[in-house]
């Protein structure tokens, strides 16, 4: 585990996302209309689009280039499009974010 | 059995009925106990498919749209080969003819058609065989392969889309094929009698042979079928007789329950029985008045049942008009509407028999009522659209014949004919989808309708001009039975409602705000998605200048951070050269902008102005801070918002220019910039008609004359160029402006949110726009006032805001760890 304090949690506008840059690159932060805070690799599955510019609606986000949707929870496409923006663990507390920057997983 | 499970029984295990329990399964998160009993004995298969079995392109298994593990999945008790026998209504008890009785709560009767076995002599002769199920294509398949059998005679009674459907098929599993029609000319409920000659004319060369206008006496044959009498006392052999004179709704056990029934089982726009714990869908029901036969009424059904099902109570299913296709490979044919004119209606024809190409429209008050095709029907779907819309078409008369096609068609070569298109052949320019992809997508993923196949492939899902070849496609590889659905659609799948009912409700309700919207109107997700969130804030904006809050949120990047995102994840921007005309100083200050943040690309812009391409988003702002102090306004060439104003030099220095092109151009753009649009929007001003400034490519053109300014609206370059319409001619500058403004502001009122002006002018009709622009003076007054007011609150540079710290959060990184 190497969860590091990456700022707050009204740091990221609700339904928006900000980038956290890493040494492996970046990691796009978004933050739910409910409030909910998920981590997923910058990029999209399909041709490499910066996720975190995309429109966020309920738990997915809509990829800028090429509206692939990739739901946030467990970083996977929507069918039927297939594919995996790998998942990073993240937690909030009393307003504070913490990220877990090893390497992503993919799963459901 | 806990109290809060519903239990649901279905009768009939075909394409409608579980095609609901499918919606159902969808949208409903609760419990059902469902029960299908089948008369068949197969899974439910795809019925329209039996065609391309019978003629040997399709084996049964292809043909299975749930096999038996998917009833297994999903705890549904399937019962096949059992006849349900009664209803006791009472009870609420469904039995079966081997003794089952099964409870319901809800009831869905889907026992769709029977063929309609003609009343002849001899009609239940061995040999003598109906076209509806897999078993009499099998049957007839056991018939037509037969080795020893020295007979290959089959004559098939009935001239109309199932009938020459399985004429084909016979008849390329090698048998000598007659068909007997009683009307004077093929398929009448969908041809005219000029078309259903062109058909039987290719028919023939098929070597099928046609016996029309002829009324059967008897079938022949002793312990088997041998031949045929006509009325008339001649006699024609036959080894095989395919009835397929048409369908009638199953409606025997319905009535027998006491149900009303009329032709068919008579229901409600929710799907409802007269019962009202039954529902009923598929070819068994009559609605309004109307059966249907075709494949896409019936889905438009099963999803309105489903949602009654699951007590949501939201949808209504209002009838469908559809469209057919007949699909005998190398046959083109396309019918919708009503095409046998009446006393009103008005009759355009183009027949070119050397083609084999025809065309019919019907028109009442210059609207599309019904249209026949033969031998080019890829303008089909157009004309269909436009049925559907009640477009007026009186500004298209002279061309509408000649199709869509002749309005150029970029990337695609003007393809006409679908079914001749190699499988490499691009469909979709916009996502690299070919012919080939889509058909591949439709038989292994079993798709039925343009949305699937758009979710699936992405073809047609971004610009959409190439949805009528898409529709050709399914039409193609589905067969006759393709329709497509004709009934409102709404703008995204979280919503019922269409954009008119959206626009409406923020009018009349007073909705202000995104949360307020989505609630009146029941959107069923949290907080909608990427298509509707852009789509409603800017309804909301358009119709409350001032008062609305821009919802950043829902903006697509480029319009949120106000540049215009690259492949690269770099942004490029464009500064407002108003006119196209600039100076060496405003050339000196790009330059060195341009130098100060290492640009890579500078480019030329076909709007005459000027692109910095690869800058990292980080260096926006600054970027912005330092064209704003020299003396720069955003371009807006991210935005659904009006882009450019480009003009020609005109009378200052043209020898040809009539007026000064460039001084109206750059008044224009000082008039419109900033402002917000269904899509983006594009104007120019020429000097004179050479038009050097492209005028009738752009969504509004004015074209310089001596004597005044041609106004032309609704062209554009792009995928599919469409030229301008002429709209008016008007002799001041002023005029131009009031015009321009008042168009603007009807589009931005009226049009669908990423409708161009191109689409909305054909929606609508341009007898429209000149009513509202041209004819109603006063009307033209109120939009250019509206259209002001609106750009009271749209001409703040978002540069200048941005550049001066406003949403500082889009354009840096929340950290950055090592």
């Amino acid at each position: 585990m190497n969860w590091i304090q990456i700022g707050k949690l009204n740091d990221i506008p609700r339904q928006g996302s900000r980038v956290v840059n890493t040494a492996t690159g970046e990691i796009a932060l978004f933050r739910s209309v409910d409030d909910q805070v998920f981590a997923l690799n910058n990029r999209c599955p399909h041709k490499g689009g910066p996720l975190s510019e995309g429109i966020v609606h309920g738990k997915r986000v809509t990829c800028p280039l090429h509206s692939w949707q990739i739901d946030l929870e467990t970083g996977t496409a929507v069918a039927p499009d297939a594919g995996c923006a790998h998942r990073h663990e993240v937690r909030v507390a009393h307003g504070v974010l913490f990220l877990n920057v090893e390497a992503g997983v993919c799963k459901a | 059995m806990a109290k809060n499970i519903m239990r649901l029984v279905v009768i009939g295990n075909g394409m409608a009925g579980i095609r609901t329990l499918e919606e159902l399964l969808k949208m409903s998160h609760e419990e059902f106990d469902i029960t299908v009993f089948g008369a068949e004995q197969q899974p439910n298969y795809n019925r329209i498919l039996l065609s391309p079995v019978l003629s040997g392109e399709m084996s049964f298994q292809d043909t299975v749209l749930n096999d038996w593990s998917w009833y297994k999945e999903n705890n549904i008790t399937l019962h096949t080969g059992k006849l349900v026998t009664k209803i006791d209504r009472q009870r609420c008890v469904v039995e079966t003819d081997d003794g089952l009785s099964v409870s319901y709560d809800r009831l869905l009767i889907a026992t769709g058609s029977n063929p309609i076995v003609l009343p002849v002599p001899g009609a239940s002769l061995p040999g003598v065989i109906a076209y509806r199920s897999i078993d009499d294509v099998e049957k007839m398949l056991a018939l037509a392969q037969d080795k020893n059998k020295t007979g290959k005679r089959a004559v098939v009674m009935g001239g109309g889309l199932l009938g020459l459907e399985a004429a084909n098929g016979l008849s390329l599993q090698g048998m000598e094929v007659s068909v007997v029609h009683l009307c004077e000319w093929l398929m009448e409920r969908q041809l005219d009698k000029a078309g259903g000659d062109l058909l039987k004319k290719a028919l023939e060369k098929r070597g099928l042979k046609f016996y029309l206008a002829r009324q059967t006496e008897s079938i022949l044959g002793e312990d088997k079928v041998t031949g045929l009498r006509f009325k008339d006392g001649e006699e024609i052999a036959a080894d095989l007789v395919v009835m397929a004179v048409g369908i009638r709704p199953n409606i025997v056990l319905a009535k027998s329950a006491g149900i009303h029934c009329e032709r068919g089982i008579v229901v409600n726009d929710t799907m409802q029985t007269y019962d009202p714990k039954i529902y009923s869908v598929g070819e068994c029901v009559q609605h309004r008045g109307q059966t249907y036969g075709l494949v896409a009424p019936l889905f438009e059904q099963a999803k309105v049942a489903a949602n009654h099902l699951a007590e949501y109570g939201r949808m209504r299913y209002e009838g469908s008009s559809v469209s057919t296709k007949l699909k005998v490979t190398g046959i083109d044919l396309f019918s919708a509407g009503d095409f046998n004119p009446g006393p009103e209606d008005e009759e355009l024809l183009l027949q070119d028999a050397a083609r084999g190409v025809y065309k019919k429209l019907v028109l009442r008050d210059n609207k599309i009522r019904g249209a026949v095709m033969y031998g080019d029907t890829v303008d089909g779907p157009w004309y269909f659209q436009m049925l559907r819309d009640g477009t007026d078409v009186s500004e298209m008369r002279e061309h509408i014949l000649f199709g869509q096609s002749h309005l150029g068609d970029a990337g695609r070569g003007g393809a006409a004919s679908v079914a001749n298109m190699a499988d490499t052949a691009e469909i979709c320019g916009c996502n690299g989808v070919c012919k080939g992809a889509i058909v591949k997508a439709i038989v292994d993923k079993k798709l039925f309708t343009l949305e699937e196949v758009r979710a699936h492939t992405k073809a047609s899902s971004s610009c959409g001009s190439c949805t009528g070849l898409v529709e050709s496609i399914l039409a193609n590889t589905l067969g006759g039975d393709y329709s497509t659905k004709t009934s409102k659609k709404s703008i995204c799948a979280c919503t019922d409602a269409t954009h008119e009912e959206i626009r409406e409700a923020i009018i009349q309700r007073s909705l202000k705000t995104l949360p307020e919207l989505m609630q009146a109107l029941n959107w069923k997700t949290s907080d909608g998605c990427a298509k509707c969130r852009p789509a409603l804030n800017y309804y909301l904006l358009s119709a409350l200048p001032g008062k609305y809050d821009d919802d950043s949120r829902s903006r697509f990047i480029n319009e949120r951070v106000h540049a215009n995102i690259q492949k690269d994840g770099t942004y490029s921007v464009i500064p407002r050269i108003w006119g196209g005309v600039t100076s060496p100083s405003e050339l000196r200050s790009i330059a060195d902008i341009a130098d100060k943040y290492q640009v890579p690309t500078v480019k030329i812009t076909g709007g005459q102005r000027i692109d910095l391409l690869g800058v990292t988003k980080e260096n926006l702002p600054k970027m912005w801070g330092d064209l704003v102090a020299a003396g720069f306004v955003s371009g807006h060439a991210y935005g659904k918002s009006l882009r450019t104003v480009k003009t020609c030099v005109g009378s200052e220095w043209c020898r040809f220019g009539t007026q000064d092109s460039t001084g109206l151009g750059i008044k224009v753009e000082k008039m419109t910039w900033g402002s917000w649009t269904p899509h983006k929007f594009k104007i120019a001003v020429s000097g004179c008609p050479r038009n050097c400034a492209e005028a009738t490519i752009k969504d509004f053109g004015v074209v310089c004359v001596d004597s005044g300014y041609e106004i032309h609206v609704g062209g554009n370059g792009g995928i599919k160029v469409r030229v301008t319409d002429f709209l008016c001619k008007v002799s001041t500058e002023e005029e131009v402006m009031e015009y321009c403004g008042a168009f603007m502001q009807v589009y931005r009122e009226e049009a669908h949110y990423l409708d161009r002006t191109a689409p909305w002018i054909e929606r609508v009709g341009l007898a429209y726009v000149k009513q509202r622009v041209v004819e109603d003076a006063a009307g033209r007054a109120e939009l250019y006032a509206r259209f002001l007011e609106s750009q009271r609150y749209s001409q703040d540079d978002p540069w200048k805001e941005r550049a001066e710290g406003k949403d500082a959060h889009e354009y840096a990184a929340l950290a950055t760890i090592e």
